[in-house]
């Protein structure tokens, strides 16, 4: 199987703070990689950086044997999707979240398959128009996951994203990303979760900005 | 009663009971702002005195140069003030001149080809402060709303870019906001004018014993005119000033 990402010799430093060290990573297309490791370790700095949301010091990346900087951010961003532990949603409405991925690609808004989506997390069709405000937090998060996977992406940066679910959502949530995983997409995630250390094809720790062997 | 108003040096020095009266309730309910307001006060006196020999001797000599430096030199000090207003944006003195040029600019040339104004001084050179003022107070406040939105917003921006948009995709409620603030003052202003305000060009020429009826189309054109400055003023500037909260790589700075 190819590698998704092919890192080398990784760093980044941050106000003269090293964050990652000397990160060399390979990850296989269509893997499930589990990151864990104690708070401040460089984590979500490392999703970050496979996201193009923060740009090494140091080093190469290549993604789907490409530099990763060859890639229009824009492009790049719609294939590598990252997820935030606690989303912000946009606007008024749970329509001008799900919206917004057809908006930056210059498509209608396809109603129906919002709706869909709202589904698949199992979230009524009727939210589709509910204010953001009236959203619980399970609520909020499995809306900022599918506004993520309505355009499926080749890869799903998860930062904590079940931190804080109670147990049935933590489940919908599971089984959303594991549908997408079956359907080929490598997912990179970032979890204290148990169930999700296990379930994990690949587990790696990072501690103090540097990968445990 | 006297037609035209004329305030005479004693009435101008009666006028600073008036300063003690602030600076007095300043003191007594511990305010702190006297010290701000004594340097207001002999700033407006020292600008205001030399501005006066300044547009005396510009209106008397008549010289296009002349007025031009004068037209020139407002919108320069508007830039330079905007900036100050800015908090850090980079190139903000640039933009800033930029937006204010353009929008006086403009402004001022479709009131000279309506033949509105005439090219003279004494008319455009008022015109301009009016102008450049108002754009610059309305650029200012573009600056801060960009300021309070990239930083109240900061996530929010983050996850439209880790979606995959571009700059303007992920930063435009911020920027409209930003120009719905900029324009705020002038339309309001427009909304209560003649109601709560009777503004300083208007009661100034009705003072000065100018036809009510002829003051007040004056007015109305100065009001549009200051619509349409701020307007162009605020859209060129948070247009301009957005782009640069992000860095090359498409990331927030």
């Amino acid at each position: 199987m190819p590698n998704i990402f092919a890192l080398h010799q990784v760093n980044l430093t941050l106000e003269d703070k090293p964050i990652l060290q000397d990160i060399n990573l390979q990850v296989p297309t269509g893997a499930y990689l589990t990151l864990t490791g104690p708070s401040g370790s460089g984590k979500s700095t490392l999703l970050r950086v496979l996201a193009t949301l923060l740009t090494p010091t140091s080093g190469t990346i290549s993604f789907d044997g490409k530099p990763q900087a060859d890639y229009p951010k824009t492009d790049y961003r719609k294939l590598v999707s990252y997820c935030f532990q606690q989303p912000s949603l946009f606007g008024d409405t749970v329509q001008d979240n799900l919206a917004f991925p057809f908006m930056i690609r210059k498509m209608d808004f396809d109603e129906n398959r919002a709706r869909q989506a709202l589904q698949s997390v199992d979230l009524p069709e009727s939210m589709l128009t509910a204010k953001i405000t009236s959203l619980s937090g399970g609520e909020k998060q499995r809306v900022a996951l599918i506004r993520n996977l309505l355009f499926p992406p080749k890869v799903l940066l998860l930062d904590e994203v079940t931190t804080g679910l109670d147990p049935d959502t933590k489940a919908i949530v599971h089984q959303l990303i594991e549908t997408y995983h079956r359907q080929g997409i490598t997912v990179i995630a970032v979890t204290h979760d148990e169930t999700e250390v296990a379930k994990a094809s690949t587990l790696l720790r990072l501690v103090a900005g540097r990968l445990e062997d | 009663m006297q037609n035209n108003l004329i305030v005479s040096p004693t009435a101008l020095t009666l006028a600073v009971v008036l300063v003690m009266i602030a600076l007095a309730i300043n003191f007594k309910e511990k305010i702190g702002l006297e010290h701000d307001l004594v340097i207001g006060v002999v700033r407006a006196v020292i600008q205001l005195t030399v501005v006066g020999y300044v547009l005396t001797y510009i209106i008397r000599v008549d010289r296009l140069w002349l007025t031009a430096l004068m037209v020139a030199i407002i919108i320069g000090n508007a830039a330079v003030n905007a900036r100050g207003r800015a908090n850090g944006i980079p190139h903000a003195g640039l933009i800033s001149l930029v937006a204010i040029s353009v929008a006086t600019l403009l402004t001022l040339g479709f009131l000279l080809i309506a033949h509105a104004i005439a090219f003279i001084p004494s008319q455009v050179v008022p015109i301009t402060g009016m102008i450049a003022s108002n754009v610059m107070v309305a650029i200012g406040l573009c600056y801060r709303q960009l300021n309070a939105g990239f930083h109240d917003q900061r996530q929010a921006i983050m996850e439209r870019l880790a979606l995959g948009a571009d700059q303007k995709q992920a930063a435009i409620t911020i920027v409209r906001s930003a120009i719905r603030t900029g324009m705020a003052p002038t339309i309001d202003s427009a909304k209560t004018v003649g109601l709560v305000s009777l503004p300083g060009m208007m009661s100034g020429l009705i003072f000065a014993g100018v036809d009510p009826t002829k003051a007040i189309m004056y007015q109305i054109m100065v009001t549009f005119m200051l619509l349409g400055a701020t307007s162009l003023g605020s859209v060129i500037a948070a247009y301009q000033a957005y782009p640069q909260f992000f860095n090359r790589d498409l990331q927030l700075r």
